[in-house]
């Protein structure tokens, strides 16, 4: 900030600029270096360790590597199923979203129902969401295939099918929409009225107002939507997990172990192989293999898309 | 909904441009319009709110009844809900998801409003590098620095089988919030500040009396997320508590209470709304707050 001086009222002042600086952020200094940084590094330090967390750690060189990328069985269909989930549930969820949110500015009579009916399942809890839907799904006595199979339709056996696990779990991600209907919405709202009557006038229809005007308005806060839906599905652990271990019927207490990912590994995710390995399996080095792949991959999604739309900096910077 | 609404209705936008009376095929498209967004409106709502209702009809059938197919609840058992609450364990895990969530918030707060006031408000060489920093770390997934993290906790601090590993941290910042509430504190104009510090308020004055009472709304709604994240956290408590069934949260405990009453779909059910009930509580009690604050999320992207 200031320039160098050789004043030394004006260099006291400068320095006393840089402790209160220093001194505000200092909650958030001590929290990334003890809660972020630290933690990185060790997590390297073990990738190169063999430690199951009683004896002290030796050093094995490229082994766990070595093991996560050539031995491992779980490893390529979590990374696949990751894959899977960003793809298939971020583009889903971004057009349903922008569908649910067009719908809510559209509708004339009771609008502040269709909001809250539209928004609340975003407020249940993931556990709680997940467990209804696995009670909701269920093959055996779930109201939805006892309805479906009273209209005649044969429906599929959702979490116990390996083809359809993943697509209930996106089936339960879309029913949580409201944060982004909410988001869609501001958007919509925010879309200059004139420019709609100029396209009016010049005779477009829905279509043609919707792909030159609506669409060029919002394209910054669909990025957002993406960007961050990214974010969370690179993380995606409680529902897969939970919906796994519960409709795989299996008793589970504390600690006990099971297979991630009923039915048939489909819905095992690279975040729950990490947690199996580091917590079940105690093979530290391998679960730090495996969180930097994932921080890896985290990091150039995000880069990637982060670039394209430097926004979340926003134009004061 | 009734006809005369319906044909009512469509006349209702006023237009700018005013029109002679509209031409009857063009009320009558505007009618098949009205109806037709109306009718998907409320199957979306269907979709929507049925969950919660098959969820409440079950939760209150009889032990026996909730193993059937059936829909509608012959009896209504009430008591489910007194026989979750009689779980041992259901009271501990309230009360341990209430305290994590509270003093997750309080700490998160106090941590968070200085450093966003820093990188909203000064001026000083590293400032985008930091703000950088920042929103890497909320990028980034928790699960990439879990096991050093454990280790620390367990073996240096001897803290796993407890909340704390998880509400500490929130004393030293938490960069979703920071970035949140610089969001918001970049919206106050700078002549507040400007005229505070020449009123001789220093900057922690300013912070105090100025800047908090003016962030309220962005403060509002950080907290309020917050607490949901806390509450609905399950990876955390997984993490340092699983050991320990007198440190489970609900959500954490939810999911063991359905691998212990297997067959019992309706107490399951009775739990799961009761999971859910303080959160839509507190939803409808600070609606506005809430809505602002995802909007909020979006609002500079």
């Amino acid at each position: 900030m200031a320039t160098v001086t050789n004043n030394p009222a004006l260099r006291r002042k400068a320095v006393r600029a840089r402790l209160r600086t220093l001194g505000f952020l200092s909650p958030w200094l001590v929290g990334f270096t003890v809660f972020f940084g630290y933690p990185l590094v060790a997590t390297v330090y073990f990738s190169f360790m063999h430690y199951n967390q009683i004896e002290t750690p030796t050093f094995v060189g490229l082994r766990n590597w070595r093991y996560v990328f050539e031995q491992m069985p779980l490893f390529g269909p979590a990374l696949w199923n990751t894959l899977w989930l960003v793809v298939v549930m971020v583009a889903l969820r971004v057009v349903f979203g922008l569908g649910i949110g067009l719908l809510v500015t559209k509708v004339k009579a009771g609008v502040g129902f269709f909001r809250t009916a539209f928004y609340l399942p975003y407020l249940a809890p993931p556990v709680a969401a997940t467990v209804a839907f696995v009670f909701l799904l269920n093959p055996g006595t779930g109201p939805v295939n006892d309805i479906l199979g009273k209209i005649g339709i044969s429906a599929p056996n959702w979490f116990n099918d390996p083809a359809w696990a993943k697509p209930s779990l996106v089936l339960l991600s879309l029913w949580g929409i409201g944060d982004l209907m909410v988001i869609f919405m501001a958007a919509l709202l925010d879309v200059p009225k004139d420019q709609y009557e100029a396209a009016e006038l010049d005779g477009a229809g829905a279509l043609h107002k919707f792909r030159y005007v609506t669409w060029p308005s919002i394209t910054p806060i669909v990025m957002f939507a993406v960007v961050t839906g990214v974010v969370q599905t690179m993380q995606y652990y409680t529902q897969a997990l939970v919906a796994g271990k519960l409709a795989s019927g299996v008793s589970i207490g504390p600690g006990s172990v099971i297979q991630p990912g009923y039915p048939d590994h489909s819905t095992l995710t690279v975040p729950q192989l990490v947690y199996s390995l580091g917590f079940q399996n105690f093979n530290t080095g391998a679960a730090c293999v495996l969180s930097l792949v994932l921080f890896a991959i985290a990091m150039a999604v995000t880069t990637l898309l982060m670039r394209r739309r430097a926004g979340l900096l926003s134009a004061e910077d | 909904m009734t006809a005369t609404t319906t044909l009512t209705a469509p006349s209702a936008p006023v237009r700018p441009r005013a029109r002679r009376s509209p031409a009857p095929a063009a009320r009558r498209r505007a009618a098949l319009h009205w109806i037709a967004v109306h009718t998907v409106a409320l199957a979306a709502a269907l979709f929507f709110l049925l969950p919660f209702v098959f969820v409440f009809l079950t939760a209150v059938m009889s032990d026996s009844q909730a193993m059937s197919g059936d829909l509608w609840p012959t009896e209504w058992h009430w008591s489910n809900y007194a026989d979750v609450f009689r779980t041992p364990g259901f009271l501990d895990w309230w009360r341990n998801s209430l305290m994590y969530a509270v003093l997750g918030t309080l700490f998160t707060l106090c941590s968070s409003i200085p450093v966003a006031y820093a990188l909203a408000k000064f001026r000083f060489r590293g400032r985008r590098t930091a703000m950088l920093l920042v929103i890497s770390t909320m990028m980034l997934p928790p699960q990439v620095i879990v096991v050093p993290m454990y280790l620390v906790w367990a073996q240096q601090f001897h803290l796993s089988g407890s909340l704390w590993p998880l509400i500490i941290p929130m004393a030293f910042g938490d960069a979703y919030s920071i970035f949140l509430l610089r969001q918001f504190l970049l919206t106050i104009p700078r002549e507040y500040l400007e005229s505070a510090r020449v009123d001789g308020c220093g900057e922690l004055r300013t912070l105090l009396r100025i800047i908090i009472p003016m962030a309220k709304p962005g403060i509002a709604a950080v907290a309020l997320f917050q607490f949901f994240y806390c509450w609905n956290d399950y990876f955390g408590p997984q993490i340092y508590a699983a050991q320990n069934p007198g440190a489970w949260t609900l959500s954490y405990g939810l999911e063991s209470f359905k691998s212990a009453h297997s067959v019992n779909w309706n107490l399951t059910m009775a739990a799961t709304l009761l999971v859910m009930a303080p959160v839509i509580i507190v939803f409808f009690f600070a609606q506005k707050a809430f809505v602002e604050g995802v909007t909020l999320t979006g609002v500079k992207g």
